[in-house]
């Protein structure tokens, strides 16, 4: 017997791209994040070949979940055929050797910066969100020392001031994207930039999310049936995006959340901004045999 | 002490036998060599004003922020008479502590940048308040900020423009709006006129004394001014280098000062 035939032959790259250190770091910080909904974990963020800022860190988290049987979904704004997503899905799939997919019902692992798919996601599986800034507090504590102690305390007073500010000025809370929400009653977190309308659908979710900065170094989780309250006013109801009435013009489905698309007389036309969620529509218009899961949203009405 | 003995004799009854809102006894810190209050006890009734005098260095902002449970002193016992407290404060974690602050105890700084947000309405610094206590009705946030800045007789339209706007003056009524939104038991007061010119000042003062006397709040104000301890206490607290030299009724101090410093101190003033 040679020592050759007791080793894995010579690869080029760790499986799954990032060293076994890494993916331990990662780990330790991924439960812990479980483990304390809502909490900003620091960690240490390797380099992946991406600039930081166009989703490191939900790179990271997804490199440390795939396997080979991992079917994995990447989105960008919605879209799965825009540069930035298909060059990151088709990058996971080459260093773990998991499948690519575009719908969402198939896919076990979801990557997204800017929106959460509009069909239902399943105890199955997990949803990975890109987040530029991950601290809540900035807008009102740039000492990120004394933030972290404001969430120590629980201190979120000043984010509730702006609110109130808000709505002084404007008469409505202009909060779009981002929205502070509170975690299991606890921690206040940025749901990363997806829009008012995807807030609701991480409250008491089958499933888990994950949310990572690599530029920041942080990342914190929503478990499966875990509360997700945006931060509202008893007086002043939260209100989601007004798409509800809209209808997508390539689809014809309504009561999702669009992309406006401005027309050369002015006028505007709404596209499904989950666009593949809008291709299913099609083929299935068409007479294929497509499967369109159940949404989160009916009728454009999240049911409570 | 036969003057304090006579006078005491002389207050109404109820005083006597209504327990203290705030106790502290032995407190003492030091900052390194510093030594910033030594053996300090105070009592303080329901609904009475104490003053605090002193020369600058003597410890009084020291005290007040122990009293606002800001910081912790090396020895010392603090307690307030309220429901569902008990025990030494100075033994209460952080999270009681803040939120004690928050509710019961009302606070104004001499310098307003402590006490201000001063990049947020002035309307909006006392709606924080509120909302630290757990109001989530806007409406209700909005009527009980303009509620609390018109008891502090701050000019209500300007309710919504920012502190770092204001004069001295009206920063002072935000401050003060603030310390009041919660209706606190207890108004922490430090050298809340100085830096505000005369009129100001007299204003400002004549704001506090009405609200004292509608409120029947339990004030403790720090001034070097003597002026102010005069128009405003009915007890004062002598303080020199981290120890309290003499307390006695306002009255008393003022026209039969017993230590020397205070002699030195009122006779200067007069
Ligand atoms: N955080 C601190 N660190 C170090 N020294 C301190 C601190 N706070 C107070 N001291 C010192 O304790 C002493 C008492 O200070 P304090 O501010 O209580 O005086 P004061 O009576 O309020 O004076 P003033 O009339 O000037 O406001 C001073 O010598 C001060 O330098
Ligand atoms: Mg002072």
């Amino acid at each position: 017997m040679t020592i050759a035939a007791l080793t894995k032959p010579w690869q080029a790259l760790s499986y799954g791209f990032l060293d076994a250190s890494a993916k331990r770091e990662l780990r330790r910080k991924m439960l812990k994040a479980i483990a304390v909904p809502g909490c900003q974990m620091p960690y240490a963020s390797r380099e992946v070949p991406m600039a930081r800022g166009w989703g490191t860190g939900g790179l990271q988290v997804t490199l440390t979940l795939l396997r080979p049987s991992s079917v994995v979904k990447v989105i960008d704004q919605g879209a799965d055929d825009s540069v930035n997503a298909a060059s990151i899905r088709s990058f996971l799939s080459k260093v773990s050797g998991a499948t690519e997919t575009w719908d969402t019902t198939a896919a076990t692992i979801l990557q997204s910066r800017h929106r959460i798919p509009e069909e239902r996601l399943r105890a199955d599986q997990v949803l990975v969100l890109q987040v530029p800034n991950p601290e809540p507090l900035r807008p009102v504590e740039p000492n990120m020392s004394i933030a972290r102690q404001m969430h120590a305390d629980a201190d979120y007073g000043r984010l509730w001031l702006i609110l109130y500010e808000q709505i002084v000025r404007s008469g409505r809370v202009m909060q779009g994207a981002a929205y502070p929400s509170l975690v299991n009653g606890r921690h206040v977190m940025t749901p990363s930039p997806i829009p008012r309308w995807d807030v609701p659908k991480l409250h008491m979710a089958q499933h888990l999310t994950f949310l990572s900065a690599g530029r920041e170094k942080r990342l914190y989780a929503v478990p499966p049936f875990t509360r997700v309250e945006p931060l509202v006013f008893s007086d002043i109801p939260y209100q989601v995006e007004d798409h509800a009435a809209l209808t997508c013009h390539r689809s014809g489905l309504r009561g999702y959340f669009m992309n406006e698309i401005p027309q050369d007389d002015g006028s505007a036309q709404f596209e499904l901004s989950d666009s593949h969620l809008g291709i299913k529509a099609i083929r299935q218009a068409e007479g294929s045999a497509v499967e369109i899961g159940p949404t989160w949203y009916e009728n454009g009405k999240m049911p409570q | 002490m036969i003057a304090i003995d006579t006078a005491l004799a002389l207050q109404a009854p109820q005083l006597m036998t209504t327990p203290p809102l705030l106790t502290m006894a032995g407190v003492s810190r030091r900052y390194g060599d510093v030594v910033a209050l030594q053996d300090v006890s105070a009592t303080v009734y329901p609904g009475e004003v104490l003053g605090i005098v002193g020369e600058s260095g003597s410890g009084k902002s020291t005290l007040l922020r122990m009293m606002n449970l800001e910081d912790t002193p090396d020895a010392g016992d603090y307690r307030l008479a309220l429901p569902d407290l008990s025990g030494n404060l100075f033994d209460l974690d952080r999270f009681a502590r803040r939120m004690l602050c928050a509710t019961r105890i009302g606070i104004v700084y001499q310098n307003p940048h402590l006490g201000l947000l001063m990049k947020h309405t002035s309307s909006g610094n006392v709606a924080e308040r509120l909302l630290i206590a757990g109001e989530r009705s806007f409406a209700t946030l909005r009527g009980r900020a303009r509620e609390a800045l018109g008891a502090s007789e701050f000019p209500l339209e300007r309710m919504d423009a920012r502190p770092i706007e204001l004069s001295g003056g009206m920063q002072q009524r935000v401050q003060l709006a603030k310390a009041i939104a919660l209706e606190p038991a207890l108004l922490l007061l430090d050298e809340p006129t100085t830096g505000l010119d005369v009129s100001v000042q007299a204003l400002v003062l004549d704001t506090l004394k009405r609200l004292q006397r509608d409120r029947a709040i339990t004030m403790v104000i720090v001034s070097h001014d003597l002026g102010v301890i005069r128009t405003m206490a009915d007890r004062v607290m002598v303080m020199r280098r981290g120890r309290v030299v003499e307390q006695g009724l306002a009255d008393q101090i003022f026209q039969d000062p017993q230590h020397e410093y205070t002699q030195q101190l009122v006779h200067a003033k007069l």
